[in-house]
């Protein structure tokens, strides 16, 4: 029996006679295959784990990067298949319950991409914290099954359930220092308020579901089409999960929880948690608004356009004044969420606002490597000793490591939205939306909070090139490290000075909801 | 009077007064086993409607799981500090009279909004499979639900290693 898409193609040409049931048939299985991988890994770390001396554990790292390899090559190969078998995708799998297409592969390959980077940047951090255990990666791989079933599920049940995988092992390694106080308190406020997001959400799903009878996403988006345009019912349901769903991308003012849970979460994780948890409730939350709630677009619409001003507004303004970086950079990323909506309220206008999701899409992949790049850095100032998450352990980096302060000024340029790196492109295909469906003043308000950004982002290049260095103590490296710095680097400035490809991926990618 | 309707009124007695009984022991050890009681006759009136699956999902979760649980709290407390404490915080008349008010209501809808509707239905018999309550529980969760099924099954793995981390202090 051919097992890679191929398989899936002859099962999809003959439906009848490769039927275990109408719920599960044997392409379903194909389908669902790199998350089986991803699982077998880190099941398979878990054990290896228990036979490895502390000297060691870097081979759980590597185990865990081999599943992702694996995971990336079979998402890559649906990819393949599709271009070359237009009837392929989408794959409708469970009874319509988990629908592979290319948005879900596009966000797949991100999510796997930064867990991937996520573990390079960790091992040399987690020797130093002599915190190196299995359970971190194992978490890890976990956490990206739930988020590859956030970006394909088509059913209320399963995006549930994957959200709370993914927040779960989010939960847990957030506490993962063990010692650190810190780390505890971010923990418990992080479950807490993540819990109480939770259930909003389940809240405005179960409406959702004794709406239309069925937690379909397309048969609650048919049902709701039928119901008057005043009907107050959708309305609760619309508010309570979009409530729910701002809590999970830390919009304001469901962002209380950011700052704090990325402060005291391990470093490692605080980049993780800016990156792949914010793709996937991403995927999430378009798959919602546009798959399901369709119907009340104008609605949401309205609704985002007031959040996603709050969400720049305080997110730039308050990152102006943080001392310490992790802080910063939650603020950061609270500001660029902010920009992510704008790109949700273009998509809002209906057909003409299909650029707003092609923005959106190349806005995460853009964001999601040159954040992680950012965190790279400030994963190296933490050495034997020194925490080194202050924003003045930044000062005089030029004098004392010459590249790794280079590499910060581009991923920090790229993080304003300065040409020619990669957060350029996704900025302005953002504003590019705006201005298409209308919306100038928000465009204008986006470029002027642009300023802004760049001015609290120099602040870190003016301390590196401007104060003198605190200690002499070298930046913690290893080949991780220099690994990751070099992929998130040549992204950055590739997606940047070439963006076509990457263009032409998000436009395919926006495809199955704007045909 | 049929007999299941027997079962019915002494099942239904027991819960409402070891329901009583576990809000009223100073002891909280009696406490928690009236509690189980209470429980116990619950699972036996789901079992007069044919639910077998809840039947046993009650006996597992609430009386066998809840109850280890409560047990391990009760370690906690100090059992002859508390029988000497009042039973009651002191809320409790604000606690009674929003009971008495709901009850009210419920009864005034019972009376005049649902029960006149509730004699013109037919009277329904419990849905029935043709392989029975529990075999349509599991065929639902294997077919219908399989994929949250196995989703599932690694949240629970990731619960149970997060609460071995979060536990375990001196890993080293």
């Amino acid at each position: 029996m051919p097992l890679g898409p191929a398989g899936c193609l002859a099962f999809k040409a003959v439906p009848a006679r490769n039927m275990l049931s109408n719920f599960f048939q044997l392409g379903d299985y194909i389908i669902l295959k790199p998350e089986i991988l991803l699982s077998i890994f880190g099941l398979a770390i878990l054990l290896l784990d228990l036979f490895l001396d502390d000297a060691h554990k870097y081979w759980n790292a590597i185990l865990a990067l081999a599943g992702l390899a694996f995971a990336i090559i079979q998402v890559g190969l649906f990819w393949e298949a599709a271009m070359a078998h237009p009837g392929f995708l989408p794959y409708a799998a469970f009874d319509g319950r988990f629908t592979l297409d290319f948005f879900a592969i596009y966000l797949q390959l991100v999510i796997l991409a930064a867990t991937a980077i996520v573990i390079l940047i960790s091992v040399r951090y987690l020797e130093i914290e002599k915190a190196h255990h299995g359970e971190y990666y194992a978490l890890l791989l976990l956490a990206a099954v739930g988020m590859m079933a956030l970006a394909a599920g088509t059913d209320l049940i399963v995006l549930f359930i994957a959200l709370e995988l993914m927040a779960l092992s989010e939960y847990v390694l957030t506490g993962f220092l063990r010692r650190s106080r810190r780390s505890n308190e971010a923990a418990v406020k992080f479950l807490l308020l993540g819990a109480f997001s939770s259930g909003l959400l389940l809240y405005g799903m179960s409406l959702l579901y004794g709406i239309a009878g069925s937690t379909k996403l397309s048969v609650i988006s048919a049902r709701l089409a039928e119901r008057p345009a005043d009907d107050p019912l959708s309305w609760i349901a619309m508010i309570t999960l979009l409530a729910g769903l701002y809590f999970k991308i830390a919009a304001v003012p469901f962002h209380q929880w950011t700052p704090d849970a990325y402060e005291g979460a391990p470093t490692s994780i605080t980049a993780f948690l800016s990156v792949g948890p914010k793709v996937a409730s991403f995927a999430l939350f378009l798959r919602l608004m546009i798959g399901c709630l369709w119907p009340l677009r104008q609605e949401w619409q309205a609704l985002t356009i007031g959040v996603a001003i709050a969400t720049l507004t305080l997110g730039n303004l308050a990152a102006i004044t943080q001392t310490n970086v992790k802080r910063f950079f939650g603020y950061s990323t609270i500001s660029h969420v902010g920009y992510l909506l704008l790109g949700v309220v273009a998509v809002g206008s209906g057909p003409s606002g299909r650029q707003g999701l092609t923005a959106i899409l190349i806005y995460l992949l853009v964001y999601a490597f040159m954040n992680l790049g950012a965190f790279a850095v400030v994963v190296m100032l933490r050495r034997k000793n020194i925490i080194g998450d202050e924003m003045n352990d930044f000062a005089g980096l030029m004098s004392r490591a010459p590249l790794p302060a280079v590499l910060m000024v581009i991923f920090l340029l790229s993080l304003a939205g300065i040409p020619p790196t990669a957060g350029f492109i996704g900025k302005y295909y953002i504003f590019l939306s705006l201005i298409e469906t209308r919306h100038y003043a928000l465009a204008v308000l986006g470029v002027a909070y642009a300023v802004v950004a760049l001015y609290y982002y120099f602040r870190i290049v003016a301390l590196m090139f401007m104060k003198e260095a605190q200690d002499t103590v070298p930046l913690a490296s290893g080949p991780g490290l220099r690994l990751a710095l070099a992929v998130t680097l040549g992204l950055t400035l590739f997606i940047g000075i070439y963006p076509e490809p990457f263009i032409a991926l998000a436009q395919q990618a926006m495809r199955p909801f704007f045909s | 009077m049929p007999l299941s309707h027997v079962a019915f009124l002494i099942l239904s007695a027991v819960a409402l007064i070891s329901g009583g009984l576990v809000v009223t022991r100073r002891n909280p050890v009696r406490a928690a086993l009236w509690l189980i009681v209470a429980l116990f006759s619950v699972a036996g009136i789901y079992l007069l409607v044919k639910a077998e699956f809840l039947f046993a999902v009650q006996i597992i979760l609430y009386v066998g799981g809840i109850m280890v649980l409560f047990l391990f709290v009760l370690m906690l407390v100090n059992v002859n500090v508390s029988v000497r404490q009042a039973p009651f915080n002191r809320q409790w008349r604000v606690a009674l009279a929003t009971a008495l008010l709901l009850l009210a209501e419920l009864a005034y809808g019972f009376w005049r909004g649902a029960a006149p509707r509730l004699k013109a239905l037919a009277p329904v018999a419990a849905p029935s499979h043709p392989l029975g309550n529990t075999q349509a529980v599991g065929m639902a969760l294997y077919q219908n639900y399989l994929l949250p099924v196995e989703l599932v099954s690694l949240l629970l793995l990731v619960a149970m290693v997060g609460a071995v981390i979060m536990a375990k202090r001196r890993f080293d």
